[in-house]
């Protein structure tokens, strides 16, 4: 180190030439397919392939910043630390997630160009996700509906012809298993607990439900991917349903939230929640352009 | 004779992990591969969980490492497929957790619905009377428990 003053010697890389140094450990970020094979599958058109990597990633992307901002409002210390977790495993996903639909889609753009230049009407998450965090009973209802559709979802996937999709689905159906043993302990207890704690149960449930089917909705380039989120639609019923029966919940039975002339989150239809969440994930980036840190 | 792939395998399988200094990254099963053709050494990373914020860390140390023990021509690439499993911890390396306070996980450790029913020896004075605090802890591999004996608070690595 040569430099006199302490940031400048630390920020110079400290004069190593490949600039792999750091000026405080955790800042650096790698590439998160760093060298991974980017060949397309055969038999598969990539832009199908990167339209749905970027549904996913954007789903794990925006859930990810709903539970990051519990941090600091969280009921108890270990609750929160339990959040940032699922949060922290969540953005990984995204960021493998939307690296892939960017090396696929033609455009080139790498994970932070997709999360921080991308409007709501370019986001294809389901609603579900973007919804206000409301109570702790909403956030451990939407993790339990959420967790427990994903899981499903990703052991399908841990077979795909794509390798990176597949390897993302190997490794995130064993952290989706943990997310949802966490909610679905939350809601035991909730549920199976006081008058109170089980009407604000009930009350959670029956605000997100009709949130759910958006899940089980096909879109075109899942039917064409060979995807049908449609077939997970039972096994996550028949789940959740057990779940609610042990905590003495009932199965709400509102109807699901309605499409705009047939679309939703996966053609960029969002309710009026993504845009703030959106402005306070995007707002550094978009102040300081090309900035590092 | 010791050849080149053998000493640049050596060289970073001694790189310590930034989380836990204690162990290596082979200990930790994160080191999967070390090839060399045509005067390039590649080291093969496996990222624990998804959202682990170290790799960073990990590729620049494994390639300083190997660059300054005369590799000129290193890269670094990370393997995803399989995925990390903790598993892949040595034995070694669980020794090596246990002497440092951490609780290393059950080999092929399953998650329950119930009660979780493993033995979870409590790292300070070896009592199985311990519980989990949180499933969740300062790290994404670890869980936070406590020793119902000796009173003391621990760390666990969580199985996945």
């Amino acid at each position: 180190m040569t430099d006199d003053h302490v940031y400048l010697s630390l920020s110079d890389a400290a004069g190593e030439p490949d600039g792999e140094a750091r000026w405080a450990y955790g800042t650096g970020f790698a590439d998160p397919l760093l060298g991974v094979d980017a060949a397309p599958p055969s038999g598969i058109d990539p832009a199908d392939l990167a339209a749905y990597c970027l549904m996913l990633g954007d789903d794990a992307l925006v859930l990810s910043q709903r539970l990051i901002q519990w941090v600091t409002r969280a009921p108890e210390l270990e609750e929160e630390v339990a959040l940032a977790n699922l949060g922290l495993d969540l953005l990984g996903q995204a960021r493998r997630l939307l690296t892939r639909a960017g090396q696929l889609d033609g455009t080139g753009r790498n994970e932070d160009e997709l999360a921080y230049w991308r409007d709501e009407f370019d986001y294809r998450n389901v609603r579900l996700v973007e919804l206000e965090n409301g109570d702790f009973a909403q956030c451990v209802a939407r993790l339990l509906m959420f967790a427990t559709a994903r899981e499903e979802l990703y052991r399908r996937l841990a077979d795909h012809a794509d390798p990176v999709l597949a390897a993302v689905a190997a490794l995130g159906v064993k952290e989706l298993a943990y997310h949802r043993e966490y909610a679905q302990s939350w809601v035991l207890r909730l549920g199976d607990g006081t008058e109170h704690s089980r009407r604000r149960m009930q009350d959670a449930l029956d605000a997100l439900w009709p949130w759910l089917d958006e899940l089980f909705t096909p879109h075109e380039v899942e039917l064409r991917l060979g995807v049908d989120p449609l077939q997970l639609r039972e096994p996550v019923l028949d789940r959740l349903a057990g779940v609610l029966g042990v905590a003495t919940l009932s199965v709400p039975e509102a109807a699901p939230r309605a499409y705009v002339n047939g679309r939703a989150g996966r053609h960029g239809v969002h309710t009026e929640e993504l845009g703030p969440l959106l402005a306070e994930l995007q707002v550094v980036a978009r102040a300081h352009p090309g900035a590092t840190w | 004779m010791v050849t080149t792939v053998e000493r640049a395998r050596e060289v970073a399988a001694a790189v310590p992990d930034p989380e836990l200094p204690m162990l290596t990254l082979a200990d930790l099963g994160i080191l999967a591969d070390v090839e060399e053709h045509d005067g390039t050494v590649t080291a093969w990373i496996t990222p624990t969980y998804s959202g682990c914020p170290a790799v960073a860390e990990m590729a620049g140390d494994v390639a300083r490492r190997l660059r300054a023990a005369g590799f000129e021509h290193v890269e670094v690439r990370l393997r995803i497929d399989p995925p990390w499993s903790s598993d892949r911890i040595s034995a070694e390396g669980r020794r090596k957790l246990a002497e440092a306070g951490i609780a290393p996980p059950v080999p092929g450790g399953l998650l329950t619905l119930g009660p979780t029913r493993l033995a979870v020896h409590c790292p300070q004075c070896g009592s199985t009377d311990t519980e989990e605090l949180s499933r969740f802890g300062s790290t994404a591999c670890k869980s936070l428990w406590r020793c119902r004996s000796c009173r003391e608070p621990f760390d666990r690595i969580k199985e996945i």
